[in-house]
């Protein structure tokens, strides 16, 4: 389906222009404050929309969370730990020219340039549920590709098992990285067949239009049946292993965040409940479900594991 | 001014100043400037508002003893008071628009998460010094007791420390802050009582 035909969909289900108007709305009438600044900055410095998405699958027809929420209220601890830091200092963050290094257990191990690796695949707009491990949710129509033709395209040997991934390390220009709040750069991981699996997607863009930087510019996973923390930004490498890789929220905290990481209402975080959650931009909590929703097409790539063990 | 209309006049002063932090949310309500989780927002500014209360009431006594300060003795109680309206409004906001009054995952929490179960603590502790701050309910008890009574604010002050520590996920800072903050003033405190000691001695 050619992105066009979509549009006029987008544009009902979207209304991005009305969210950037109301926001220069806000930000004229709020007066100094820092907030509002960043507010005014942001809707200034839009991305560039990005061309040829087409519609991709599993799409939801939830209503998608208004875009000054998707840009501005980020968990991205490189660019400090406030759900407002990311949109606040990451406008200057240089995205161009950005390498992606594939290494490993594949056939094809090299480095391409961000705009070629973009340029490999359809674009795709995939409108997602993410579901933060602290209990809230949004919608985002992501724009990227799926991670499994990546995967195909590098040609796994028999010994890659899982994915590593690396987030980019700049102190100089992610001043959120001059603290040793988190192990240093941001590390994840998938099993291989969570890579594979036709859900999982490299995001290169949000709303229509290039990621910003506060989402994970310009390269991010998205793997919506598992908590946020799990969709690295700012990926800089993709190294495929043997051995299940470290990742950074589990190394700051073993007992509360696991390798997966899956959805699970019926396994609480040891400091809230994961039961439920608050979509954002609504006032009541609503359940939360097994795989975020997606047990569907995910729950058989677990199938025969405890999930209370493998959180 | 004589000193009777100066005190008034600074009583009247703190209490607006007290007000500011409300009044601010209320502001940033009406402009829609709470962000995109508004109740998360309110939340964590209640929290922040009340542990400076309790900060700012532990601060005359020191001065005082140790430097024999007076000025700030007088506003002493309405801080403190502020301290547990904040701790009110805090409880509030998670109880009936976090949770909207949904017993069954309040008590799960207060149960299961230390950073809740230290934190209704701490409130629960500020209750009797709320109810007990009227020169009659002094009076009443006899000031010993009631001194006695109310060094539990040290207590409910460590109390609401440790729910912010327990609280944060990863970056400690703030926290921390207050950490020493209540480190100094409680040690000024064993400081001044270590002298008195000695003097006596």
């Amino acid at each position: 389906m050619a992105y066009g035909d979509h549009d006029a969909d987008r544009q009902q289900i979207t209304p991005l222009a009305l969210y950037l108007r109301r926001r220069e709305f806000l930000a004229l009438g709020a007066g100094s404050a820092v907030g509002a600044a960043a507010l005014a900055r942001a809707a200034d410095a839009q991305p560039p929309l990005l061309k040829d998405v087409r519609k991709g699958p599993f799409g939801t027809d939830e209503k998608p969370t208004p875009y000054e929420g998707v840009t501005g209220y980020n968990n991205y601890y490189e660019f400090g730990t406030d759900k407002g830091d990311p949109a606040a200092n990451a406008g200057a963050f240089r995205t161009r020219p950005w390498k992606v290094s594939f290494e490993g257990e594949i056939e094809h191990p090299q480095t391409v340039a961000i705009d070629d690796l973009i340029s490999w695949f359809p674009l795709e707009e995939r409108v997602y549920r993410m579901r933060c491990v602290e209990a809230w949710s949004m919608v985002i129509p992501w724009v990227g590709f799926p991670l499994g033709e990546l995967v195909k395209k590098l040609g796994p040997k028999p010994k890659a098992k899982y994915l590593a991934f690396t987030g980019n390390l700049d102190p100089s220009q992610m001043p959120g990285q001059r603290r040793e709040v988190l192990q240093w750069p941001y590390v994840e991981g998938l099993r291989l067949d969570e890579a594979s699996h036709p859900l999982a997607i490299l995001a290169v863009g949000l709303y229509g239009r290039a990621l910003p930087n506060q989402n994970g510019a310009p390269l991010r996973l998205v793997v919506p049946w598992k908590y946020g923390f799990k969709g690295i930004k700012g990926i800089t490498k993709i190294r495929f292993v043997s051995g299940e890789p470290a990742t950074t929220w589990n190394l700051m905290a073993p007992n509360e965040y696991g390798f997966y990481a899956n959805v699970n209402p019926a396994v609480d975080h040891p400091r809230w409940s994961q039961a439920k959650e608050r979509r954002i931009g609504e006032f009541l909590k609503r359940p939360t479900l097994p795989f975020n929703g997606y047990a569907d097409q995910v729950a058989a790539l677990y199938a025969g594991m405890d999930l209370k063990r493998n959180y | 001014m004589d000193a009777t209309t100066r005190r008034r006049l600074g009583k009247v002063l703190v209490f607006a100043a007290s007000l500011i932090p409300l009044a601010l949310v209320g502001a940033d309500a009406l402009r829609g400037r709470l962000g995109a989780n508004p109740i998360e927002t309110i939340l964590n500014r209640f929290g922040f508002w009340t542990l400076t209360f309790v900060m700012l009431a532990l601060v005359p006594t020191p001065l005082q003893s140790l430097f024999g300060w007076k000025w700030l003795a007088p506003y002493r109680r309405m801080v403190g008071l502020f301290a547990f309206f904040y701790g009110f409004l805090h409880l509030s906001t998670y109880v009936g628009v976090d949770q909207f009054f949904d017993w069954k995952a309040i008590a799960a929490d207060v149960v299961k998460r230390k950073f809740i179960t230290i934190g209704m603590l701490a409130f629960a502790l500020l209750v009797p010094l709320a109810l007990t701050s009227t020169n009659a309910a002094v009076r009443r008890l006899g000031y010993a007791r009631w001194k006695r009574l109310h060094r539990l604010v040290y207590l409910a002050a460590v109390c609401g420390v440790v729910h912010f520590v327990w609280r944060v996920k990863a970056d400690l800072r703030e926290p921390l802050v207050f950490a020493a903050v209540l480190t100094l003033l409680l040690g000024l405190r064993v400081a001044s009582y270590l002298r008195a000691r000695r003097q006596h001695a």
